[in-house]
């Protein structure tokens, strides 16, 4: 499986420092998403059964739904990779489509599933949630700051997936030099790893 | 240049990651029906956590990559649980 590059490229190069460097990006957003946590944590603790009365008005098939597509389209992302080290440009197109069009899917379902909750009343500010009191508008709260900060994410995925497919397709990716495919991938990972946490914690309460 | 070697992944190891994960989502939505009081919550947790192990591992390549990566990741997750401990110490005894 080992590799040697022989290539010479006549401009400076340093992935190693670039993986560095989303890395500690990566580590700014477990942070931030991370006080998003805790913040939950602690209202949960003081508020367990507005929260879990909460979770039950979530659709758990939506949820479920939408955390398999994701890890499929973080497989498609990290096969991509793979498709670009062998340097075979169409597999690593295919792959990439395949997870664009998966993006889009979570937020088009994320479409249906805020206006669903809009539409029966819980939307920060309603009639509803204030009759329901203080638990179940922090619980609504804090689903629609951290699925839509996470929301948020996705969209910038969906940017970024667009430039390295244009990138490819224009050869200025390929298998000698993709560090921005594998930063790209660590990223989707990222808005993978954060929905694992999240999905249990809004939809699954028992 | 850049890297010497690298670690080119087979597509059948990101499927037999990707199948690992999907199961255990499964066992997680299975698990929530089940009636473990406040274990519940812990399980979920460490179903969670193990997917997020596995995703780290194998998708985000830490198991190849230079070893600092993986030690900063632990170090950020640390910071996080002691963060978390150090909250809850304090709310527990208000």
């Amino acid at each position: 499986m080992e590799k040697h590059e022989e290539h010479t490229s006549h401009v400076h190069r340093d992935d190693e420092g670039d993986k560095l460097g989303m890395w500690l990006f990566i580590f700014t957003e477990l942070l931030l998403f991370g006080m998003l946590f805790l913040m939950y944590a602690v209202y949960r603790y003081k508020n367990p059964v507005a929260f879990q009365l909460g979770g039950e008005e979530l659709d758990v098939f939506i949820g479920t739904f939408n955390t398999v597509i994701l890890l499929i389209s973080s497989a498609t992302v990290a096969m991509s990779i793979t498709a670009i080290q062998r340097g075979n440009k169409k597999q690593a197109l295919i792959l990439l489509g395949i997870t664009l069009f998966i993006a889009v899917l979570f937020l088009v379902n994320k479409y249906f599933e805020w206006g669903a909750k809009i539409e029966y009343g819980f939307y920060p500010g309603s009639n509803l949630l204030h009759e329901l009191g203080h638990g179940t508008t922090l619980f609504f709260g804090l689903y629609y700051v951290m699925s839509g900060i996470h929301a948020l994410h996705i969209l910038i995925g969906i940017g970024l997936f667009i430039y390295v497919v244009h990138q490819i397709r224009r050869e200025k990716i390929h298998s000698t030099d993709y560090v921005w495919l594998e930063n790209t991938g660590l990223y989707w990972h990222l808005v993978d790893l954060i929905w694992i946490f999240l999905f249990p914690l809004f939809y699954l309460i028992h | 240049m850049s890297e010497e070697k690298q670690h080119i992944s087979s597509y059948t190891s990101h499927i037999l990651v990707l199948g690992a994960l999907l199961v255990l989502t499964a066992a997680s939505v299975a698990v929530t029906s089940l009636e473990m009081g406040k274990y519940n919550t812990l399980v979920a947790m460490l179903i969670a956590g193990t997917k997020a192990g596995i995703v780290l591992t194998w998708f985000m390549h830490l198991k190849f990559d230079n070893k600092i990566f993986a030690i900063f990741t632990v170090a950020v997750i640390v910071l996080f649980l002691l963060v978390l401990y150090v909250t809850f110490f304090d709310y527990s005894y208000r």
